[in-house]
């Protein structure tokens, strides 16, 4: 529909298929090809498409970025964005830099038996045959332009398997960095799937070298098989000049357990969708999430869960602290399938305003076609309470210290849902220290 | 200590005070009294710098200092404290953090050390086992679903951390049963020392049955109308606020 604005895609999709070597599965090149047509059909939607309309995306993606390269950083200078993005040695580290893993800076310690832990690159040259049957599987590549963008230009990302019966306690952490002195884009593709019983965490960090301007358009593909759990973090801190979407697609069989845990610190304009298919009875899913957005950023937050069976529940925070002339968005599905009776869905999504000039759009959608269920949402949208800061000062708390406090105090219920410490303190530092306060 | 001189405050075009003059010398303890409406609580939370409140004349002096000119928490560093009526909820801070972060601005502005943690942990556990309160209310968030009496001690909890020079209470009595009423007491009490003033503000008399004040005034349309020792209290108590009307009447009658 907008075929002029995809053409760079287009050329850009030549070269690196023309680059492909010829053990690039024939299968994977087929369902590339297909999802090029299909972002062609699609094109860059507008906000007359009703899933957009908050967020003006076409002025970003329309853009030349190039595929970006390895770009001649010095090694220095990558060593330190790698160390700001390190968040505990104890972690497996897998770091990608401008899409592609970068061995010299991951790491990893000793796996259990039959845990794969590697790039998707990697899979694709050695074992192809373990990621056919993952990659696009539960997504509805029809109607997201970006993912079938992604899709299209797959080539890396992790690909993560845990066995059945199997705890890995070393959370998985995975650094995104954009490192580029021209405007670039990457498509990471992660695929993880945790087997019967098992459980993991992973954390997704997003970084980039600081001034760059860059997209990145990721997407990570989760199973849960029977009773898994599993823990998933992401913290967007992006570059000022960067656009940030990302998509995160669950499916979760029955007893499993997944939590969401989104911080968005970074972009200027970025967008992450989340959908979980509780696809299984008495599956669970827990989704929080707070955006921080400053200046003139945009953050849009969208979720969608999908109760298609009985007896699951899902539990859901967003939270949102909006300064300066910022805009957030959040928009949050709950869709009760016919047969998910016994459904528990619960949604709270807060926004606080420090500014005047601050907006958020905040659109809760329920759709039920069960009749035996539970589900409640709320929205509000307020400022800081003056009381409360009264209160603070005449205690002889300085009314900006006073403010900080507060403003803590509201992120907290989403950041005390964060179970792994070195996560956990990494945002109490984002939303203390950095204001003079300290931890308690 | 404080001294203040024809005080007038408005609220959102309303006169509440209308030329209060009070002195109150260190050492002592002074009870403000009145009917509901009089400007008891203004004053209070006048002299506390709330921004709500116009000063629109006369002035207060506070050691020596110009107390209008400073912001609320200058006056807090400078040892005022106001134990609030309806003490505020904050959802999310945790009371310890919020008396650290408190004690620790208030040191801060004297450029005197922090306390470490420890020493706040043993002052805070002396200090909360006084006021009987339960350990459990430290992890709990500032105020948040306390109930009435709890919201009171914590109130007198901090003032005996904080231990301010100048404590106004503001009808801290409200709301507590006999029991409570006795321990908010007990613990104001061993605040009273020759170095710190109180001021009591109250509706009913009975407070000052455990918090014996110096001096007790009468606040009525946003005037003292009456000073006197703590006999004046038990009057009041005896005859009513109605009978101070008829007095009052009688002594602007007098005046005019």
């Amino acid at each position: 529909m907008i075929a002029t604005e995809t053409d760079a895609y287009q050329d850009a999709y030549q070269r690196l298929n023309d680059a492909r070597g010829d053990t690039f599965p024939v299968w994977l090149r087929e369902l590339s090809e297909r999802a090029l047509n299909q972002f062609t059909t699609l094109g860059i939607p507008t906000t007359r498409d009703e899933d957009w309309r908050f967020t003006n995306i076409a002025p970003f993606a329309a853009r030349t970025y190039k595929i970006a390269e390895s770009a001649e950083i010095p090694a220095s200078r990558i060593e330190s964005l790698v160390n700001d993005a390190i968040l505990d040695e104890q972690f497996h580290r897998l770091v990608f830099i401008n899409g592609r893993y970068a061995a010299q800076w991951s790491y990893l310690h000793e796996l259990p038996n039959g845990v794969i832990a590697e790039s998707v690159a990697q899979s694709i040259l050695t074992h192809p045959q373990s990621i056919e049957s993952r990659v696009g599987q539960h997504f509805d590549c029809e109607n997201s332009a970006f993912i079938a963008l992604n899709t299209a230009f797959v080539e890396d990302g992790a690909n993560i398997v845990v066995p059945d019966d199997m705890i890995v306690d070393r959370p998985f952490h995975l650094i995104f960095l954009s490192v580029t002195d021209e405007p670039a884009v990457s498509h990471p593709r992660n695929l993880i799937s945790i087997g019967k019983n098992s459980r993991a965490t992973l954390i997704e960090s997003f970084r980039g070298l600081e001034g760059a301007s860059y997209f990145t358009n990721a997407v990570t593909e989760v199973e849960l098989h029977e009773s898994a759990h599993f823990d998933h973090h992401k913290l967007q801190h992006e570059q000022l000049n960067a656009l940030h979407l990302a998509t995160t697609q669950v499916d979760q069989q029955a007893g499993s357990h997944f939590s969401s845990h989104y911080f968005s610190f970074g972009g200027d304009l970025s967008r992450n969708e989340l959908n979980c298919m509780l696809n299984g009875e008495r599956a669970q899913c827990t989704l929080n999430g707070l955006y921080m957005p400053v200046g003139d950023q945009h953050m849009d937050c969208r979720t969608r869960i999908d109760h298609a069976r009985a007896h699951c529940k899902s539990f859901e925070i967003y939270k949102g602290i909006l300064d300066g002339r910022s805009k957030g968005v959040f928009n949050g599905k709950i869709y009760v399938h016919q047969d998910a009776q016994k459904t528990d869905a619960k949604q709270s999504n807060q926004a606080l305003l420090l500014s005047d000039d601050a907006i958020v759009d905040t659109k809760p959608q329920l759709e039920i076609y069960a009749d035996d269920v539970r589900c409640t949402h709320g929205a509000t949208v307020g400022e800081l309470d003056e009381q409360a800061i009264y209160y603070l000062r005449s205690r002889g708390i300085p009314a900006d210290q006073a403010r900080t406090m507060l403003i803590f105090a509201f992120a907290n219920d989403v950041v005390r849902g964060v179970e792994v410490l070195a996560v956990r303190q990494h945002l109490e530092t984002i939303l203390l220290a950095e204001h003079g306060l300290d931890n308690v | 200590m404080l001294e203040i001189k024809n005080l007038h405050a408005k609220s959102e075009d309303k006169d509440i005070l209308r030329g209060i003059n009070l002195q109150v010398n260190v050492g002592e303890v002074h009870a403000i009294m009145g009917p509901n409406g009089s400007g008891k609580s203004t004053l209070a939370h006048v002299l506390a710098g709330r921004e709500d409140y116009e000063v629109t004349q006369g002035e207060i002096l506070y050691n020596g200092q110009n107390l209008l000119e400073m912001n609320i928490e200058q006056r807090a560093a400078a040892g005022l404290f106001l134990a609030y009526q309806y003490p505020i909820e904050i959802p999310g801070v945790s009371n310890k953090y919020f008396l650290k972060a408190a004690m620790n601005a208030v040191r801060k502005q004297h450029g005197q050390p922090l306390i470490d943690t420890t020493s706040f942990l043993k002052l805070l556990k002396e200090n909360m086992q006084l006021l009987g309160m339960d350990k459990s209310m430290m992890e709990r968030s500032v105020n948040e679903g306390f109930s009435g009496g709890e919201k009171k001690r914590n109130e007198i909890l901090q003032m005996a951390m904080l231990q301010p020079k100048l404590a106004v209470l503001d009808e801290t009595d409200s709301g507590l049963d006999i029991d409570a009423l006795r321990i908010v007491a007990d613990g104001v009490n061993t605040l009273r020392g020759p170095d710190r003033a109180i001021i009591v503000v109250t509706h009913y008399q009975r407070l000052l049955d455990y918090i014996v004040p110096d001096q007790v005034h009468v606040l009525a349309e946003g005037r003292i109308v009456r000073s006197g020792d703590r006999t004046l209290a038990l009057e009041l108590e005896d005859k009513g606020y109605g009978f101070l009307e008829t007095h009052s009447a009688a002594a602007s009658a007098a005046a005019v």
